[in-house]
């Protein structure tokens, strides 16, 4: 009973760090309609930065996250402004192909930088966890500070698209571009304001990923931008509420399946219930159905 | 736009095909030209430090000889980002040079591929630490009892091959009574891992060891061990075996902390390195045992001098790649002078004749062993080094 | 000379470029036995006759048929595999080289053909970014399963095995397929001229079946999905006839390329591979199959040319991509360009 629930907690800490990720890919989806390949690889320019700022600088850990997520913001609007808004009427194939072009670019500069040695990221959130059922059911800081992270992150965007201007000027800029510009709203200025606040989240969901599995190496965050990716579309793709059931299901799955089917097999599960979710409901789990117009 | 891109795409073509033509060197008819030495192994991607570890211990061994005087080698390393296609482009790009002899890849996947295209241009290869079985061929499938591939005689390994250390580890561990109950995690993906678990599992039951839970894990899962531990710690088990490299040791050693786990870690000459990861708590590796050829701490002349002149050169303490990389070209260096070559006018097939019939007659004292020698098989015969960690420097276990 | 003129312009760029693959081959051919030739280029014909197939077949789903798949190279490690433990298993039945290769490939191709068909079930009713991101679970399942996977032959016959490595062989049996560690020991069987000929197989079947009726179906899905259906064209039949030729035409070349290497292992065929070969085909231009070819031939050798860039290698790579497809597909830099170089516009495909 007490390693169900051990493995029930991984798998929803691990479902979180997906879900903040996913967050990222999902608004930007709604909003640019761009599919961000390069998502995942500033989650790991994110990580590292932290990591330098606590390992070789010796800052708080707090204003090492800060430093992460001002730099990965910077970073996300660069990238939008050099490598996508030229390509906004472009076909949607063309824009992907670039994403991945900087997903690369951001690997390889990663791996010039600062090597390709594994570096292990500090523990720094601090506490001793809590400890339930006379030891026997052990969740650690890092766990507990994921989760609780997730679900603030969840209401302050839901508060955000929903009652502050710039939010609702979001989702209007996502339910159809061109009404929303005749109505006054500056596009770009959203969209870049989209990629910020992904990219920030970017930053976040890097950090608290490290201090669960803290091995850090330039292809760190490749894998978890893929299931992440994966989660967003599971959800149901624009979808905030869709990205944070996607994220945390898509966690607990895996690790289920590796605890109880097999590890070896526990990717390829992952896929299939993905599958499986997707031929009942083509577009995801709370994702809606849009109509087409001819 | 289009077009000028094809035009583009069509004349980086054309470069390329020209390049192709004007590619392969003659022979070098200048006598006094040093002996070509060739080399490849992950100098970018994921496994890039044990190629630049390989090649830089190379480096330091070729440098040396030269400033002796008599032989002189010309060193060449190419990288093919552990991918076996990759490596075999590399082997070709370094025949074309006029490669005379071949240090091998550094890891076993992309030497698998190279060793057979050496074996069949007849070239000497002598591999610092691709260590699978697969490379030197001809030994049994421990699990089916099979010969899967025919043996390549012109390959040799100056590392340990990977049934040797997986019954070693288990023999060590029985006759030292290390533990009652015992866990093993290792890498199913990979050569090296999967190889010494298939020769230490058997064993281990021959002996009458007590393996209470046996976990994998890939490339893909080698993030996260909280489901492996959690698997040994319900077991109950008090030894850990890691067949792996340091790198994810590391992390499994971090998990196991942080779940308040603290069994005994025993692991293979891979775990060598593990106290050179940057940020790992040292403190978490004390009392971690491993078989090693090489210590960097030892107090020999030779490994000193050797270890100083790389922190010099590269400014990290070297692992046992480097060693194993040095002690290549240096085995390779006696075998030369021991059968009279006195320069670089014989063409590589002959060089390679002559290399196997030293080799699998002489004994060698390198870095990583007292007294190697080399059997027709190909696999080298030197006794691991039992150690722990203590205090942050390895310590002999006897 | 006035046949030529008088057929229309798509049939001439089919006749060109037949015309410049049998020029290609005939001059690297004769080139390739010269003593100066290099042997990086020489070990590199076969492969880059399997990237050019790779990239042909992946054109026809995304170029052709429209859709986005971002699994590819699971259908290359289908017939990978398959083409593989076919040939091994066959060497003392059949000793002809040059015929076990045939087999080896037609074997990848059905397995691969097999393995598409199952999936474009679930694959072929969604659209858009949901079929790309299905697609991509499947290539990572695929990997998955290939890399527990074990197979064994001896005098009785092919043995398997999943997930557990251990098979009892009879005396004189060896391991082919040894799980993640791939096939550690292949017999190269693949040559040149095999590749030349599965390339003019591609482009034959590709070309036809454009030119066909059903080809006009599948190019209608694509232009206009709805248009079409409401004129009666039967979706799934053609977006499965598309896909199911891209995949066999994939474990073909997969069949190609792991005959042409002395080891392949399932973690090659991974969604890294998959994303070269989607490179190549948007280089070389949707839809245009020649393109195709000369980006898969010029992006498999730049690596190796650059060698002396070593470290810089992918960065470089990786600009050149991106500059390329703002190069290509934004507005503004297009006008620039035009204004710079006045001239014929740059036709559609």
């Amino acid at each position: 009973m007490m390693t169900f629930l051990t493995h029930l907690i991984n798998g929803i800490s691990l479902g979180s760090v997906y879900a903040i990720i996913a967050l990222g890919y999902t608004m930007v989806y709604g909003i640019a309609k761009m599919l961000n390949f390069a998502h995942g690889d500033v989650i790991m320019v994110g990580a590292y930065v932290c990591f330098f700022a606590v390992s070789s600088y010796h800052l708080p850990p707090i204003l090492g996250v800060l430093i992460a997520m001002a730099l990965c913001t910077m970073l996300g609007i660069v990238i939008e402004r050099l490598a996508y808004k030229p390509l906004r009427q472009a076909a949607s194939l063309a824009v992907l192909i670039t994403a991945i072009g900087v997903s690369y670019f951001l690997q390889n500069g990663a791996q010039l930088l600062w090597g390709s040695n594994n570096k292990m990221f500090p523990a720094i959130i601090p506490g001793e966890g809590i400890s339930l059922f006379g030891g026997q059911l052990r969740i650690t800081a890092a766990t507990l500070v994921t989760i609780l992270a997730c679900i603030v992150i969840m209401l302050a965007l839901t508060w955000f698209t929903g009652n502050t201007r710039m939010g609702k000027a979001m989702r209007a800029v996502s339910e159809d571009k061109g009404a929303a510009q005749l109505m006054g709203i500056n596009v770009n200025t959203t969209i870049s304001v989209t990629f910020a606040i992904g990219s920030a989240l970017a930053a976040i969901a890097g950090v608290l990923y490290m201090s669960s599995y803290p091995i850090l190496v330039p292809t760190t965050g490749s894998m978890p931008g893929i299931k992440a990716f994966t989660a967003a579309v599971f959800g149901g793709i624009g979808s905030i509420p869709g990205a944070l059931l996607g994220g945390v299901l898509l966690g607990v799955i895996e690790i289920f399946a590796g605890a109880y089917i097999s590890t070896q097999l526990a990717n390829a599960i992952v896929f299939l219930v993905l599958i499986i979710v997707l031929l009942v409901k083509p577009t995801g789990l709370l994702g809606r159905k849009i109509n087409e117009k001819v | 736009m289009k077009k000028i891109l094809s035009i583009l795409l069509a004349a980086v073509l054309c470069v390329g095909l020209l390049a192709g033509c004007g590619g392969s060197k003659p022979a070098d008819s200048d006598v006094s030209a040093p002996i070509k030495l060739g080399g490849i192994g992950p100098l970018t991607g994921g496994a890039a430090i044990y190629g630049n570890a390989a090649k830089n211990g190379a480096a330091i061994a070729v440098e040396e000889i030269n400033a002796l005087g008599g032989l002189k080698f010309d060193l060449r390393y190419e990288d093919d980002a552990h991918d076996a296609e990759k490596s075999v482009n590399a082997y070709n790009t370094l025949k074309g040079w006029g490669m005379q002899i071949f240090l091998g890849s550094v890891t076993s996947t992309p030497c698998v591929a190279t060793s057979v295209e050496a074996n069949g241009d007849h070239i000497f290869l002598l591999t610092p630490s691709a260590s699978s079985t697969d490379v030197l061929g001809g030994i049994a499938n421990p699990l089916t009892g099979t010969i899967d591939i025919p043996r390549k005689d012109t390959v040799f390994q100056m590392c340990f091959v990977d049934p040797n250390q997986g019954s070693a580890s288990a023999q060590y561990i029985a006759d030292q009574k290390l533990a009652a109950k015992i866990a093993v995690i290792y890498k199913n993906d990979d050569v090296y891992s999967t190889g010494v678990y298939n020769s230490f599992a058997p064993k281990a039951e021959s002996l009458g060891l007590n393996i209470v839970s046996t976990t994998t894990f890939t490339e893909d899962t080698k993030t996260d061990f909280s489901v492996q531990l959690n698997d040994a710690k319900s077991a109950g088990a008090d030894l850990i075996f890691l067949p792996m490299y340091y790198d994810a040791a590391a992390l499994i050693l971090t998990q196991a902390d942080a779940m308040g786990y603290a069994p005994k870690w025993f692991g293979i000459d891979g775990m060598d390195g593990i106290l050179s990861v940057d940020g790992f708590n040292t403190a978490l590796a004390e009392g971690v045992m491993l078989l090693t050829p090489f210590n960097a701490d030892a107090s020999d002349e030779r490994t000193k001098s050797f270890v100083e002149k790389y922190q010099k050169a590269y400014g990290e303490v070297p692992n046992q790649f480097a060693a194993d990389g040095y002690d290549c070209v240096y085995a390779i260096y006696q075998a030369l002078n021991n059968a009279g070559v006195k320069d670089s006018s014989l063409s590589a097939s002959e060089l390679c004749d002559k290399l196997i019939e030293q080799f699998t007659g002489m004994s060698f004292d390198g870095l990583t062993g007292e007294g190697m020698s080399w059997g027709k098989d190909g696999a080298v015969t030197k006794s691991p080094k039992g150690m722990f960690i203590q205090n942050g420097v390895y310590v002999g276990m006897d | 000379m006035n046949k030529l003129k008088s057929m229309d312009r798509s049939v001439r760029r089919n006749f060109l470029t037949y015309a410049i693959v049998i020029a290609a081959y005939i001059v690297l051919q004769s080139l390739s036995s010269a003593r100066g030739f290099s042997p990086t280029l020489r070990g590199q014909l076969v492969p880059i006759c399997a990237y050019v197939v790779m990239a042909l077949s992946l054109n026809l789903t995304v170029g052709i048929l429209g859709e986005l798949s971002l699994g590819h190279a699971g259908f290359m490690s289908v017939g990978a595999f398959s083409g593989a433990v076919a040939a091994a298993a066959l060497q003392n039945a059949v000793p002809s080289p040059g015929l076990r290769l045939a087999i080896a490939l037609i074997i990848g191709a059905v397995f691969a053909g097999i393995v598409g068909t199952v999936i474009s079930v679930p694959v072929l009713r969604l659209n858009g970014d949901y079929l790309a991101i299905v697609t991509l679970a499947f290539g990572q399942i695929i990997k998955s399963l290939v890399e527990n996977l074990y197979i064994g032959v001896d005098s009785s016959g092919l043995h398997m095995s999943f997930l557990k490595p251990s098979i009892a062989l009879a005396q004189g049996g060896r391991m082919i397929l040894n799980g993640p560690m791939g096939i550690p020991n292949i017999n190269k069987i693949s040559t040149f001229l095999a590749g030349f000929i599965l390339i003019m197989l591609t482009l034959i079947a590709i070309f036809n079946l454009v030119r066909s009726r059903a080809g006009r179906a599948i190019m209608a899905l694509r232009d206009n999905r709805i248009a079409a259906e409401s004129v009666g064209i039967n979706v799934t039949k053609y977006k499965m006839m598309a896909f199911v030729t891209s995949a066999a035409l994939a474990g073909a070349a997969g069949a190609l390329f792991a005959l042409g290497q002395n080891t392949i292992v399932a973690s090659k065929f991974d969604f890294n591979t998959s994303i070269l070969i989607l490179v190549f085909v948007v280089l070389g231009g949707l839809g245009n199959m020649l393109g195709s070819i000369i980006a898969a031939a010029a992006l498999t050798i730049l690596p190796e040319a650059l060698r002396g860039f070593a470290d810089y290698r992918m960065l470089i790579y990786a600009i050149v991509l991106i500059l390329v497809m703002l190069g290509t597909n934004s507005p503004q830099l297009k006008a620039l360009f035009q204004k710079l170089l006045p001239g014929k516009h740059g036709e559609e495909v």
